[in-house]
């Protein structure tokens, strides 16, 4: 089918098979997701891949696809990052850093980049609070940010290069005994 | 000890091995006597939940609910990551104690890399019959599998996550009928558990039900993972006995306040939870009832320090950005609350606030507290009224008028 990547359609096959036959719509959202890592975003011939896939209407594809903040159908950059600026990250600081971020990106978040390198998000808790500030760059997370790291892990990126995420997260915490 | 190998030498899957012995109804009884709560924010008996499936309904299903979307908390990574065999035990062991025929982990979508983790695990578990047909030579056949979410928040609410596995919205259902150990996934019993809660059931078994309980306070059995984050020199998981000390675990686990500054606030339960001042917060302990006593709620263990260099209505913005955002849309009061609210905290701190601003705060979250589908009400409404409450005056401060 034109427009569908390569091997998608092998791979929905696959994770429909994780559920009951009679729910193999129960697949839609890991199926779009997979969709997305492949083709970078949701296109109007992958919605209607899917719904006929699937089983479902178009319009429960595109209300699937509306609702999830991860999901998207306008194309990101090659590297998209999503940057945390939820409560525990901004009291480390997140929200200058942020600001670090943008302008070393020469982009506002929500925003792609003009060479499609880089895009940008601001996001609502990645679950690393007690490491943050914290960003994803694709699948890759990074921790303890500082404008230091940024520098480092941009520069990496614009060789074409992906930096070592911080995987598997660092145990911070203290393991002395508790005490009172 | 996140490769199957490494964790079999620690005794991984003994545990599944000897409840697999035992009558499904006994190993309810088991873990109802070591006082398991879960740890996914609301407290509730793991054992209890797992007696609630009706006798003669079929298929059954376990849900791990990996969404971990609460801000402040970050501990079921580490077990994804670090111990997904742990993870994988417990709930067979659920799923066998309910009959239940398939175990769907739900991790959220922004954890690419501890889903990477779990699968690896479910791989080598199927590998070596810990998974699939006949589990270690028993009758039991059970299958697991990953399920990501997509970025929404709410569908770390049962209900929601139900829906959301289903390929929908995520947005609740209402409970009642919807309790999901009756009607759940596609209508039929589900248990939905944490992550935390699984796999801390190996450990029931291994120390004996007793042994385990002993290990908290009377009513809170066992450890708990704290996640602590915000103001302190060493953030981090700590494993805990329930009803430790938050002093201890701030000034002496956690480092003590960054840069020696005073202590402001702490968040004790997630950015959900009602604010504490440094009074308040003075000599408590973390179990859900010492937490609750004192005005709060112990939630998800996540302790966020909050010292007295960050202004307390510049928090209430990120916290209601966050609400604002995640609201599933489905309640009118909570879809539009969450964004007045936010509309209202925003002029306030660009200096256009009126007076009459933080009654019409307070009122806004008031409407929104308790007349939701799902607890996300309550959940934007009790910091938004605990902020204003205790810190008026910091946002009267703002007043220009």
């Amino acid at each position: 089918m034109n427009g569908i990547p390569q091997g998608l359609e092998q791979k929905a096959n696959e994770i429909i098979l994780r559920y009951p036959p009679e729910h193999r719509n129960a697949a839609l959202v890991p199926v779009l997701f997979e969709a997305q890592k492949s083709l970078g975003y949701l296109s109007p011939e992958v919605e209607a891949w899917a719904a006929s896939t699937l089983g479902v209407t178009p319009v429960r594809v595109r209300e699937v696809i509306s609702f999830y903040s991860m999901m998207r159908r306008e194309p990101a950059g090659k590297y998209h990052i999503m940057f945390c600026h939820n409560v525990a990250c901004s009291m480390r600081g997140a929200e200058s850093l942020q600001r670090y971020l943008e302008s070393k990106l020469g982009i506002a978040a929500g925003e792609v980049t003009q060479d499609g390198l880089f895009s940008l998000a601001a996001v609502e808790c990645l679950g690393a609070c007690g490491w943050g500030p914290a960003m994803l760059v694709g699948e890759e997370q990074y921790f303890q940010l500082t404008q230091e790291k940024i520098d480092k892990i941009l520069d990496e990126l614009r060789q074409g290069r992906m930096p070592a995420g911080d995987s598997p997260t660092p145990l911070i915490g203290n393991v002395g005994l508790p005490t009172e | 000890m996140h490769r199957l190998s490494v964790a079999r030498q620690h005794g991984a899957y003994e545990m599944l091995q000897k409840a697999l012995t035992m009558e499904p109804a006994q190993v309810v009884e088991l873990v109802k006597a070591s006082g398991l709560r879960g740890h996914g924010g609301a407290g509730f008996s793991a054992s209890l939940k797992w007696s609630f499936v009706p006798k003669d309904k079929f298929p059954r299903y376990v849900i791990v609910n990996a969404d971990e979307s609460e801000p402040g908390t970050f501990k079921d990574r580490l077990i994804l990551e670090r111990d997904p065999h742990a993870l994988l035990e417990g709930a067979l062991i659920c799923a066998w104690a309910v009959q239940a025929e398939a175990i769907y982990i739900y991790i959220r979508g922004e954890y690419f890399y501890p889903t990477k983790i779990v699968n690896q695990a479910i791989e080598e578990a199927r590998a070596n019959g810990l998974l699939g047909e006949r589990i270690l030579g028993s009758d039991f056949t059970c299958n697991a599998h990953t399920h990501p979410g997509a970025g929404m928040y709410i569908c770390g609410e049962e209900t929601g996550l139900i829906e959301s596995l289903e390929g929908k919205k995520g947005q609740p259902r209402f409970k009642p009928p919807y309790y999901p150990a009756a009607i759940g996934l596609w209508q039929v019993p589900t248990i939905v558990n944490n992550v935390e809660t699984l796999a801390a059931v190996p450990w029931v078994f291994r120390l004996g039900p007793e042994e385990f309980a002993a290990l908290g306070t009377p009513k809170n059995g066992g450890t708990c993972l704290f996640s602590l984050s915000g103001c302190v020199n060493n953030p981090g998981v700590y494993e805990l006995p329930m009803g430790f000390p938050l002093d201890g675990l701030i000034h002496n686990l956690g480092g003590g306040i960054l840069e020696n500054r005073k202590l402001k606030a702490v968040i004790p339960g997630g950015s959900s939870s009602p604010i504490l001042t440094a009074k308040e917060a003075r000599g408590i302990r973390l179990d859900f009832e010492s937490v609750a006593a004192a005005g709060s709620m112990l939630g998800s263990a996540a302790v966020m320090v909050v010292d007295e260099t960050i202004s307390i209505p510049r928090l209430l913005l990120w916290v209601l950005r966050f609400y604002a955002h995640e609201s599933c849309g489905q309640c009118t009061q909570c879809r539009e609350g969450t964004g007045w609210m936010l509309r209202l905290c925003k002029q306030l701190l660009e200096g256009k606030g009126k007076s009459r601003d933080l009654d019409d705060l307070y009122e806004i979250a008031d409407a929104v507290d308790g007349t939701t589908i799902c607890a996300f009400g309550p959940a934007v409404a009790w910091p938004t009224k605990s902020y204003l409450k205790k810190f008026r005056h910091e946002f009267e401060a703002l007043v220009r008028e």
